[in-house]
């Protein structure tokens, strides 16, 4: 069969495959090297792997879509670092599986709140943001506070983690052995406030 | 960030294969390949409509021209081929950095040789035009400082960027947050005293009970006796129950008067300001199950100069 326009046409699979070659030129140049360059796949200096509790705390971070408002990633314009401080790096996303970088703000960049605020400030601000900021137009999020955690996947989780990085030791044998009852009993709140508290401290 | 040899021309000789194919499918794809003369039909129809050998629009074909054209000059200029730095040397940050240290050196390595980065650009071109004015006010004593109109303006620039979240952006705080406003000062209220606090942070220390043997029937009594310390109406036999309790320790912190100290940061009981609640409820909480207000250090996330003039800022509003 002549090779033509006509061909590809009428043919919706060899459509599809010639597409897909089209368009993974732009993966393959923009994409492909960074999984093998140092500055993306190896942490900055002090880069501290998630505790069990900031492990859970992260889940919750996806589970409540705080994402979808909520980015972490400092861009380098002055007007944001004067903000939020340095400017995020490839780095510091090392152990983040999947990164939360996220594409929006409806509310703060994140990636440095870490310290930036007391704990109590997180809890009295994630069950009701306006008793703080009454200009806030956040969710409260107060049943992080009734729903605690069984730390059954807590080591599982943690594995999977290391999995990740088997050239780095993130966790000790202690670790994974301590990682149910390091969080088993506290609540969803505390989690979730101990993982933002470790946002962002490698660049400070 | 630099990249070996053979991610360099990976992506250099991908990039240059893609451009040259666009264009040599636009080139042929402008010619008439069909062997029907433009215009008339391809020999498809359905439905009474036909499809007709037309030519690509010229203006679509050149403006894809324009921006292959636009594409090689952008690639000549600026870092997009590999390690192939551009003709203007530009960057836009330096991305590889993994730690301050880091981050400080190569600022001063790019400043020593003329090359600085975008954004490095845009932070010296800002520390020339503020940096003098800061430099200043760092330079003039808070006491004359609280004068100073246009400082007091920029730190109510930065309080409602930086505290507002806390403290409020009238100042006047929340349950647990202090009102900066009035002159009740947990850790003093003096110029000194508030840059400390903003600088190095203060960590609230009252634990449950004080740490003291005090049992829960004794609170009620605590309570009507811290009532009656800020002049409230109250049971006097209660009060003087709770009296008792009181001398079992709790004026180690909050004085034998109850007028507090400002090194521990504990709360004069004798005036009417409530952190917590100046209810009795509230009151017995905080006994309970102690407090542990938080201020953070801001010295290394604002630096000196702006805690400074922060400072002259937070004492201007309860020394009008």
């Amino acid at each position: 069969m002549k090779f033509s326009h006509e061909l590809i046409e009428k043919n919706i699979g060899l459509l599809g495959i010639f597409t897909v070659i089209a368009i993974s030129f732009g993966g393959l140049v923009q994409i492909t090297p960074l999984l093998f360059q140092k500055d993306t796949t190896e942490p900055v200096e002090g880069l501290i792997p998630y505790t069990a509790l900031q492990i859970e705390g992260r889940d919750i971070y996806v589970r409540e879509g705080c994402y979808n408002c909520h980015s972490q990633m400092i861009r380098p314009l002055r007007a944001e670092t004067e903000r939020y401080g340095h400017y995020s790096v490839a780095g510091e996303s090392v152990w983040d599986h999947p990164f939360q970088w996220g594409s929006k703000r409806t509310g703060p960049d994140l990636a440095r709140v870490g310290g930036r605020y007391s704990d109590k400030w997180h809890e009295v601000h994630l069950i009701d943001p306006r008793a703080v900021v009454p200009q806030s137009n956040m969710p409260g999020f107060p049943w992080l506070m009734d729903n605690t955690l069984d730390g059954k996947l807590t080591r599982k989780k943690m594995e999977i983690l290391s999995n990740f990085h088997p050239e780095h030791n993130l966790y000790s044998e202690e670790e994974f052995a301590g990682a149910q009852k390091a969080v088993e009993g506290k609540t969803e709140m505390e989690a979730l406030i101990a993982y933002l508290q470790s946002l962002g401290h490698a660049l400070k | 960030m630099i990249m070996s040899n053979f991610w360099s021309i990976w992506i250099t000789v991908l990039t240059l294969i893609v451009i040259a194919g666009c264009f040599f499918i636009l080139r042929k794809m402008s010619k008439n390949n069909t062997g029907i003369k433009e215009g008339e039909s391809m020999g498809h129809s359905f439905d009474g409509i036909e499809e007709l050998n037309n030519p690509l629009p010229k203006w679509w074909a050149y403006m894809f021209y324009i921006t292959i054209v636009f594409g090689l000059i952008y690639l000549a200029m600026y870092p997009g081929l590999g390690n192939y730095k551009g003709l203007f040397g530009w960057t836009s940050s330096n991305q590889s950095v993994r730690s301050m240290e880091e981050s400080k050196a190569a600022v001063d390595a790019a400043k020593a040789e003329n090359r600085l980065s975008q954004y490095d650009r845009e932070v010296a071109h800002a520390d020339e035009k503020y940096g003098p004015i800061f430099a200043a006010y760092l330079a003039t004593p808070l006491e004359e400082l609280v004068k100073n109109e246009e400082a007091l303006k920029v730190g109510g620039r930065l309080f409602l960027q930086n505290c507002a979240q806390c403290h409020g952006s009238d100042a006047r705080g929340s349950k647990g947050f202090p009102n900066l406003t009035d002159k009740s000062w947990l850790y003093g209220g003096e110029l000194a005293d508030i840059k400390t606090t903003l600088m190095n942070g203060r960590n609230g220390m009252m634990p449950p009970k004080g740490g003291l043997p005090i049992e829960d029937s004794e609170l009620e009594g605590l309570a009507e006796y811290v009532v009656k310390l800020s002049g409230g109406e109250h049971d006097a036999a209660l009060a003087a129950q709770g009296q008792g309790s009181f001398m079992k320790g709790c004026f180690a912190c909050h004085g034998m008067d109850g007028t507090g100290n400002k090194f521990m940061g504990a709360p004069n009981l004798t005036d009417n300001d409530w952190l917590y609640g100046g209810s009795r409820g509230a009151i017995v909480e905080s006994i309970k199950y102690g407090r542990a207000g938080v201020m953070p250090a801001w010295k290394d996330i604002l630096g000196e100069e702006k805690v400074h003039v922060i400072t002259a800022y937070v004492y201007s509003l309860s020394n009008k």
